[in-house]
């Protein structure tokens, strides 16, 4: 059932909202040990939550869109009062006093947060393997990983805990687990959703951004949560035009990135579904042809500087004096040195040290200053091509669900397999990734509609018509 | 021996007064309990994001409108990065190479002084180290307060243009009394809330370049930074004459003791790792907000002297004295606009009444005798009601009581003694009460005369309960003394 379907029926009384959850909660009963999608399930509060949306019904009013609907919530979210970890145990047991602007939207619309979903420590990495309280699974063979950052997400809604999940997406934290789990997830144009309560790892390229079963469910979501907020200075002050709900791609024009399409060690089918949703695309009346898109392919190296350089300044604050663990030490730079020690992981080491690398006197034009430059081209290179076309098109992953353990031995391999989602980030547009038939082992197989910066309302237009033509 | 000039630039750090704080809503007040004026955003609590102060771009606007500075069609935040406990994020948001406001001068003593930016930034907490008497490597402990994290400094960076511990201080003054002026700053040295370091090098006379700088800090009043840059210039010229290289490094001033000790460097040279802050986008004020700025300034100290010594007749030193109170200032401005001759004003405001206000701890505004009370005041004097001693002690009684003075000079009966015949009367009784004066001035020397005659001008005014007419008893006095 669609979140949409729930809300309608839970907001004219045919279902109540208790149910809903205790279906769900017992999904979660059913398969959670196995895929450790969460880090928290929150069983009492979601259902205390379900009996006031059903109290708020049985008064006549109407809870609002997402009436009843579970949603799942990736831990680096703050929620007020209920432990937010990032899979650190730098933070564990800390419980913000206050709770981000997505998570009240979606109380405010009637939701029901079911959990803080697992995902890699600090949202470093592309496999959700880097969490300190142990690896997710895919839903589709739990031998194999949902991807990353945000696992834990898109396994959820994959599994049936939830209809919806939150995620942010910093390199491809939504798109690329949700192409591994086979479910639909968006990265918003930088801007359009809060980030106010969404732990920082790299401030210029985080976004927030929902997961779905259906592209039409991750309409519904991020009409809940988008917009201006006060509260967050990149926040875009313009309201959004609304997302329709019209798969007609007639006279659109559609391009198929060649250096995200043809990139090394992409699997066959991964670039057979994206020729076949295109071809799909052209008989529905698109104009379709391939675009380049030069300077892509420093995408990758650009992104892990400058995202490593504005951690390094974000995982500051984590110093043992306020807040989280803390490891005494002869003095105050003792105790620092020891909490950060014993408090991260290997990963979010690696690129804090990159990071400090990057921005250090001597180093910083050579690579935080060169970075940014690249960031410059890869948006006017974008700017060009969005000249011609309206939105563009390319495989999400390069590849489907690799297995737990393949890729951990060796970073680079596994910071390849955000080399497709990565450049909108750095660009601060909008990209959404659809599931489209399955690949290799018969695993989930997701294309990639990249939109520019407030293209949603095409990009959606798209999204639906590949939905509607997948295998 | 080599005739050395001292090289001096100022560093001073202000406090805005803001109500709320750089990037949220918390209180921007001193003296709270500790960790109370706090939040998310001011904690640096995870997930937390920083949103400008619109008031704060407003007051380095008029800032930039004052000091002469261009302001550039957009600034931007940076973060500087390091370590330290009561810096809630370990970076503090501040702006580096594109600050608010670039290249901008004051004019001290007719000597111009270029200031090279002034930028917007956050402060820091409060770390107290408890036990080891206060001193970090001693204590057992330290306790941070958050309070003071997140409240709006304004850095404002002069040139190395200053030559001397007297200029600075003047320089110093200045400013304190432009920020005060344009109502952005309390300015309290002594509280904290203006902070001066000052970058100190020599050279011989005469060369063009410049010396190894030593920064100072610590000086928490003017005095204080006079005496700090005067022992540097002295220690480095003594350093130099005795063949030693000065060491750039950072002295800490110790007032009590009259020295300044170097401070412990942090381990190597600090790199800040400056990057431009992510979650705060431009600062790209209006034209309407620059032109509000524009109207936001006040006629300035500079300018307020000027006007006082040229249009009221005020002398220099007192016009000083009266701008650097803005609002005793206001006080004699109101006194001079209802007519009050500028000159008999700024006396009477720069001398007793300011005494006064020293003495009580009060503002002007809330004295009870109103500025068009003074002006009555001085009316009485100089229309020969009150003589200049008497209106002391009506004054007096008007500065403690709701009283105007033509009341108090009713209710004590002190007009002054102008009628001729009984003045006349009474000088006459006095030379003769006092035949023994008169002798020795008739046949003193200038000095006894002087002597005699001030004595008996004083036995008069003893006689008249000090009422009488000062100009016409000396009249009196030249008849009968010729």
């Amino acid at each position: 059932m669609t979140a949409r379907a729930i809300a309608d029926a839970v907001r004219v009384g045919e279902r109540s909202a208790r149910s809903v959850v205790d279906e769900h909660l017992a999904a979660i009963e059913a398969r959670e040990p196995e895929l450790h999608a969460f880090n928290l399930v929150m069983g009492d509060s979601a259902r205390a939550t379900a009996d006031a949306v059903d109290a708020a019904v049985a008064r006549g009013e109407d809870p609002g869109p997402l009436a009843g609907v579970p949603v799942a919530l990736k831990d680096n979210l703050c929620t007020r009062g209920v432990p937010t970890t990032c899979s650190s145990r730098i933070l564990e047991g800390w419980e913000p006093p206050y709770t981000a602007t997505v998570v009240q939207r979606v109380l405010d619309a009637g939701g029901i947060p079911i959990g803080k979903t697992n995902l890699d420590e600090f949202a470093m990495g592309s496999s959700t393997e880097n969490s300190a309280f142990g690896a997710t699974r895919n839903p589709h063979d739990p031998s194999r990983v949902p991807g990353g950052s945000s696992g834990g997400s898109a396994a959820a809604v994959a599994a049936g805990f939830a209809p919806l999940a939150l995620g942010s997406d910093t390199g491809g934290s939504i798109r690329q687990p949700a192409a591994l789990c086979g479910v639909v997830g968006v990265k918003p144009t930088y801007g359009r959703v809060s980030r106010y309560g969404l732990i920082a790892f790299a401030s210029s390229l985080d976004q927030i951004g929902p997961f779905a079963g259906t592209v039409d469910d991750a309409a519904l979501l991020l009409e809940t949560i988008w917009g201006h907020d006060p509260l967050d200075s990149t926040s875009i002050g313009s309201p959004p035009a609304p997302l329709g709900d019209v798969p007609d791609v007639s006279g659109l024009r559609i391009g198929i990135v060649e250096e995200l399409t043809d990139v090394d060690g992409i699997q066959p089918e991964v670039r057979a579904a994206v020729e076949r949703a295109a071809a799909g695309l052209e008989s529905a009346g698109a104009h379709v042809e391939r675009v380049k898109v030069p300077s892509c392919v420093y995408g990758l190296s650009a992104y892990y500087l400058i995202a490593p350089a504005e951690a390094s300044s974000n995982l500051a604050r984590y110093d043992g004096v306020r807040y989280g663990l803390r490891v005494d030490g002869a003095d105050v730079a003792e105790m620092n040195a020891k909490t950060r020690a014993a408090g991260f992981g290997a990963e979010v080491k690696r690129r804090i040290m990159l990071g400090t690398y990057a921005l250090s006197a001597g180093y910083y034009d050579a690579y935080y200053g060169q970075a940014q430059k690249v960031r410059t081209v890869i948006i006017r290179d974008f700017a060009r091509a969005y000249e011609s076309f309206d939105v563009l098109l390319s495989p999400t992953a390069p590849t489907t669900a690799f297995e737990l353990g393949a890729k951990t031995e060796d970073p680079l391999a596994m910071y390849l397999s955000d080399v497709c989602t990565i450049p909108t980030n750095l660009a601060g547009h909008a990209a959404i990734t659809v599931p489209f038939g399955t690949g290799a082992f018969d695993l989930p197989v997701g294309v990639q509609v990249l939109a520019p910066a407030l293209g949603e309302p095409d990009m959606f237009r798209v999204a639906r018509a590949i939905e509607g033509l997948a295998p | 021996m080599a005739e050395y000039e001292a090289v001096i630039g100022l560093e001073v750090h202000v406090e805005l007064a803001t109500t709320t704080k750089l990037f949220c809503g918390c209180p921007n007040e001193f003296g709270s309990e500790p960790n109370t004026n706090v939040c998310p955003i001011c904690l640096g609590l995870p997930g937390s994001l920083p949103v400008l102060n619109r008031r704060v771009v407003e007051y380095a606007l008029r800032l930039g409108e004052a000091m002469h500075f261009d302001v550039p069609s957009e600034s931007i935040f940076h973060r500087k990065n390091y370590f330290y406990p009561d810096m809630p994020k370990d970076y503090q948001v501040s702006q580096y190479d594109h600050p608010i406001c670039v290249e901008g001068w004051m004019e001290i003593d007719g000597t111009r002084i270029r200031i090279e930016r002034a930028h917007m930034e956050e402060d820091t907490g409060k770390t107290q180290h408890i036990g080891g008497g206060g001193r970090i490597h001693d204590a057992s402990h330290s306790l941070v307060d958050y309070n003071r994290a997140g409240v709006p400094l304004m850095e404002i960076v002069s040139h190395p243009d200053i030559r001397s511990a007297e200029q600075a201080r003047a320089y110093v003054s200045e400013l304190r009394g432009v920020l005060q002026a344009i109502g952005v700053s309390d300015v309290k040295m002594e509280e904290g809330s203006m902070r001066v370091d000052a970058n100190v090098s020599i050279r011989p006379v005469g060369t063009g370049e410049l010396g190894t700088k030593v920064e100072v800090k610590n000086m928490n009043s003017l005095r204080s930074l006079g005496r700090a840059i005067d022992y540097e210039i002295a220690r480095q010229i003594a350093a130099v004459e005795s063949g030693d290289r000065i060491v750039q490094e950072t002295r800490g001033w110790d007032e009590a003791a009259g020295v300044s000790q170097g401070m412990r460097s942090k381990e190597g040279s600090n790199d800040y790792r400056y990057f431009p802050e992510p979650d705060l986008v431009p600062v790209a004020p209006s034209d309407e907000m620059r032109a509000e700025a524009r109207a936001a300034v006040p006629e300035l100290p500079a300018a307020h002297r000027t006007r006082l010594v040229a249009e009221w007749g005020v002398a220099d030193q007192d016009a000083r004295v009266l701008v650097d109170n803005p609002a005793l200032a206001a006080y004699a401005d109101q006194a001079m606009a209802v007519g009050a001759p500028g000159k008999d004003v700024a006396n009477w405001c720069t001398g007793e009444i300011l005494g006064f206000l020293n003495e009580s701890g009060l503002s002007p505004e809330v004295l009870p005798l109103a500025p068009d009370g003074l002006a009555e005041l001085i009316g009485l004097v100089a229309d020969g009601t009150l003589s200049r001693s008497l209106a002391k002690d009506v004054l007096d009684e008007c500065l403690r009581e709701p009283k105007r003075p033509k009341q108090v000079v009713a209710e004590r009966g002190l007009a002054q003694v102008s009628d001729e015949a009984e003045l006349a009367a009474i000088v006459d009784e006095v030379l003769v009460a006092n035949g023994d004066a008169v002798e020795e001035y008739r046949v003193g020397d200038e000095k006894v005369r002087g002597k005699k005659r001030g004595f008996i001008f004083g036995q008069v005014m003893r006689a008249t309960d000090r009422k009488a007419n000062a100009a016409m008893v000396n009249q009196l006095l030249d008849e009968r003394l010729s």
